[in-house]
């Protein structure tokens, strides 16, 4: 298995590849998080902005609208994570095993 | 202020301070022996000892007993994930929460929830491909066994040991209130319930219970939920109107009510929420009992999905609390003109409320399962650390067999779950609302810090990992001791010598310190060794070739 590991470390695809989901997870980890603290802080600083209504006369603030859209967007931000992940890149990491293996036994 | 933040916390996970005061001071009644709940619980645990029966039978190997022999699938772990996660306290806990102060309650939800994604983006897929039954195996990958696993297994332990009196406490006083059985005796009932479906029916039959339950759990939200909003015409600003209407709150429900105060605490309990999540060592093992690491990414999907539908139910059904109970007699203390049993019986007299005493019956019942279902994950989980961790890499230097080794995870089971019943007894009066708390720092401040990194840092190692690790733990340890809870309200202390509630923003911080620090410093021989190993492992964790999967069963 070792040397398997070792032609996959050396081949420029898979690192192309590791580079390409890296840069993936930790954009979409950063989209969650910036929200999420802006969240927080805003509760912790400036709440009042959250008490303002949706639209004139009604009861609903912003705060409730924005923190369910929180909620959706963990789920989307998962759900456009592993769309991508099972096919795209799924489908690259298959290429690279088998190219390992096949150039094992040229 | 900044008191009540950790205190709700801790009310998420069952150790309700509203629970946890009305039991101290002994002012809530016993119910009656309610016949309905136990009746539908009495239901419950024969379809789900059948299951073990089940389950036992195919629960031979050392892979069948930690992981389901690999057989669950995405869906499936999701729900049971969601599971872990709907525990009855974040049920209860959040809907009397939405009850008692409307907006708030929104604010836990979202920290819970967030911490998902984020498994999902950094962590999930590479801990499948490196990991075999527990967390420790991704770390020990290219690091020293003996170290990593003694420490992850004291990690593991102080987590699974902290988080079970805690349930266990939690679930003793709602039982005494639903069911009318008296504490010591449900206290029993589900340590025995606990051990039986672990030690015999492994993780087949934990999954199973766990995902039983959350269907029923997520049904019987769900109807309540439908219930309020049906009598509300399905018109939201009516539910938020009435609700308005008849708060002593009145229109500041709507708006943050000072849960979040201080920037520190704010962040230190985020931190805490988040990183704690994905450092729970009975979560992390739910990732090995899917096939692959594409198994594993969908089961964070189903999860984050169900877990965020579920926490949107509970705003619902706080709200609706407010509307159909807060003028209602039949449900309000006589006396102090609150409501019956406290905040967090909210969820159960609304259950009343809307479905008679069928539902009520339904519901009691199903948090009773709940309880159930969480303890016996984190029991697996800590009986793992033992036999897997502890007695076959530590004792055995991985000679063990496998015969042996899940032998010795099913008395590790019957130990730890005696353990848990007679601290269960032992703390029956005590103040155990900070335990939570605490199994969550120690979780993002030893677990979290060392898998993150032996994945993602090629200079980390062995020594660096074990001191800053043990840094982390002791760091937590003492500054909740010598913090405003313990030092303070239970001690008796006038000031506490650490002034915040909650320690993750700095025991994490010091072990991420320490673990950078001394493996910076680490020049031995096996330091160059575990480097030159990353190469490996890194090819592991992202391609998840030699991953253990069903095949090699």
């Amino acid at each position: 298995m070792q040397h398997l590991y070792r032609r996959i470390y050396a081949d420029p695809e898979f690192h192309e590849l590791e580079l390409k989901r890296g840069r993936f997870s930790w954009l979409l980890s950063a989209i969650l998080l910036i929200s999420y603290f802006s969240f927080i802080l805003i509760i912790a600083f400036a709440p009042q902005i959250f008490s303002v209504p949706i639209f004139e006369g009604s009861i609903i603030t912003w705060g409730i609208p924005v923190g369910l859209f929180i909620i959706l967007l963990s789920f989307l931000l998962t759900g456009i994570y592993i769309f991508r992940a099972n096919n795209e890149f799924d489908q690259l990491t298959k290429d690279i095993i088998e190219h390992a293996k096949e150039s094992g036994d040229a | 202020m900044r008191d009540y933040s950790f205190r709700l916390l801790a009310l998420l996970f069952f150790t309700t301070p509203l629970f946890a005061a009305d039991a101290l001071h002994g002012e809530v009644a016993r119910q009656p022996i309610n016949i309905t709940a136990i009746t539908m619980f009495l239901l419950f645990v024969s379809a789900t000892l059948g299951i073990t029966y089940w389950a036992a039978k195919r629960t031979k190997s050392t892979k069948d007993f930690y992981a389901a022999g690999g057989s669950i699938t995405g869906f499936q772990n999701g729900l049971a994930i969601a599971g872990d996660f709907m525990s009855a306290a974040s049920f209860l806990g959040i809907s009397g929460l939405v009850f008692a102060s409307g907006f708030d309650g929104l604010i836990y939800s979202i920290g819970f929830l967030v911490g998902w994604p984020i498994i999902l983006f950094l962590l999930a897929e590479r801990l499948r491909n490196l990991g075999k039954y527990t967390f420790a195996d991704a770390v020990s990958y290219r690091l020293k066994p003996i170290p990593i696993r003694s420490l992850s297994a004291c990690g593991t332990l102080s987590v699974v040991l902290l988080y079970l009196i805690a349930q266990l406490v939690g679930a003793g006083k709602l039982i005494q209130i639903l069911f009318g059985l008296e504490y010591h005796l449900a206290v029993v009932i589900v340590g025995i319930l606990m051990i039986l479906y672990v030690t015999f029916g492994g993780m087949l039959a934990t999954t199973w219970v766990q995902i039983i339950k959350a269907i029923l759990l997520l049904f019987g939200a769900s109807f309540m939920a439908i219930a309020v909003m049906y009598k509300m015409d399905f018109s939201i600003e009516a539910l938020f109107t009435n609700a308005v209407a008849v708060h002593d709150k009145g229109l500041s429900i709507m708006s943050p009510g000072g849960l979040v105060s201080d920037p520190v605490s704010a962040i230190s309990l985020g931190l805490a929420l988040m990183f704690g999540t994905a450092g729970l060592p009975h979560i992390l093992m739910r990732f090995f009992t899917v096939p692959d690491a594409r198994e594993a990414r969908k089961s964070v999907f189903y999860a984050t999905g169900f877990i965020g539908y579920f926490y949107i139910l509970t705003f619902v059904i706080g709200f609706g609390a407010i509307v159909l109970l807060v003028n209602n007699p039949e449900f309000l203390d006589a006396e102090t003109g609150g409501i019956l049993g406290g905040n967090n019986m909210a969820a159960i007299h609304l259950a009343k409320a809307v479905g008679g005493e069928v539902f009520l019956g339904f519901i009691s019942a199903v948090a009773f399962a709940t309880i159930l279902a969480v303890v016996s994950g984190l029991t697996l989980s800590g009986a793992s650390a033992i036999s897997h961790d502890l007695y076959a890499s530590v004792i055995r230097k991985g000679q063990a067999v496998e015969g042996d080794e899940v032998r010795v995870s099913r008395i590790a089971t019957i130990i730890l779950g005696i353990v848990a019943i007679f601290l269960g007894i032992i703390f029956e009066q005590q103040n155990v609302a900070y335990m939570v708390g605490l199994a969550f720092a120690i979780a993002a401040s030893v677990n979290f810090p060392i898998l993150f990194l032996s994945m993602y840092w090629q200079k980390l190692t062995t020594r660096g990992a074990f001191v800053g690790g043990s840094i982390g733990l002791i760091t937590a340890i003492l500054c909740m001791i010598f913090g405003p809870t313990i030092w303070v309200d239970i001690l008796g202390n006038e000031q506490a010598i650490f002034p915040y509630k909650h320690p993750a923003l700095f025991s994490m911080s010091a072990a991420f310190i320490f673990i950078l620090i001394i493996s910076k410093l680490d020049n031995s021989q096996s330091a160059k060794d575990e480097a030159d190993a990353f190469e490996d492992q890194y090819a592991r964790s992202q391609t998840g070739l030699g991953a253990e999967g069903v095949a090699n069963h």
